[in-house]
């Protein structure tokens, strides 16, 4: 799985957001995340696929501790992004302002949320 | 028709007696030999009369493979309520008690999920009260 098309998926941006906040999270953990602060309802099962896809783009990786498995954060394979359309250092203030307003701000799961057809809800 | 148990089931009935009683601060209410096994429960001590948690032997062969995947994708067992989780979190952590999720807040409650050493993850909650 391309990493484009990883994080084309609002739900997988909400999952990259939770574990950015917190490393080392059980898939229990970030399913409470995700219900409670993003409204995201989705089922375990659903959002284990989600998982396995940002797994397979390198966005996550997991660890076993004790006999829990645990998923990180992992921001590598997001380099070549900036790599290959590189940020310009000349722009001013305000430009700089609109860009971090570039986030998912819309309180509604069932538009927001629901847009990869390849996982079950 | 009330709820005046409910179970967890433990991989070892002494161990999980020392862990609920002394660790976690629940005290003994029944502990009554039944052959190989015991009837072993305990209740909080701040509803001595209330609620008794069973602890029950998963001696039974869909119990362990059951559990293995519950810890395995972090899902609690079952759940206590406190009044305070981040000062339940420090009080345990001190006793060396092992936490999979520290105390997290997701709006109307805080919670936290330990490991009962017992093969169980055990979340503790906290409601937090109306502004």
């Amino acid at each position: 799985m391309d990493i484009y098309r990883a994080i084309a998926d609002p739900t997988r941006r909400a999952i990259l957001d939770e574990l950015v906040d917190r490393s080392g999270q059980t898939l229990f953990e970030l399913c409470a995340r995700l219900i409670m602060k993003h409204g995201i309802g989705s089922s375990r099962q659903a959002i284990s696929q989600h998982l396995d896809v940002l797994e397979s783009a390198g966005l996550i990786r997991t660890r076993r501790e004790g006999r829990s498995k645990l998923h990180w954060f992992e921001g590598a394979p997001l380099k070549g992004i900036g790599e290959r359309w590189p940020i310009s250092t000349d722009r001013d203030e305000s430009q700089d302002q609109d860009a971090s307003q570039d986030r998912d701000t819309s309180p509604d799961p069932h538009t927001s949320h629901s847009t990869d057809e390849d996982i079950e809800k | 028709m009330r709820i005046s148990a409910t179970s967890v089931m433990v991989d070892d009935q002494q161990k999980a007696l020392r862990f609920y009683t002394e660790t976690l601060g629940f005290q003994l209410k029944h502990n009554i030999p039944l052959g190989e096994h015991s009837w072993i429960t305990v209740v909080s001590k701040e509803a001595p009369e209330g609620t008794e948690l069973v602890l029950e032997p998963d001696a039974h062969p869909a119990a362990r493979p059951f559990k293995k995947a519950l810890v395995e994708d972090g899902i609690p067992f079952t759940g206590f309520a406190v009044d305070d989780v981040e000062a339940e979190y420090e009080r345990l952590v001190a006793s060396g008690v092992r936490f999979v999720q520290p105390p997290t807040d997701l709006g109307p409650v805080i919670t936290a999920v330990l490991d009962d050493t017992c093969g169980n993850l055990i979340q503790i909650m906290e409601e937090k009260g109306q502004p």
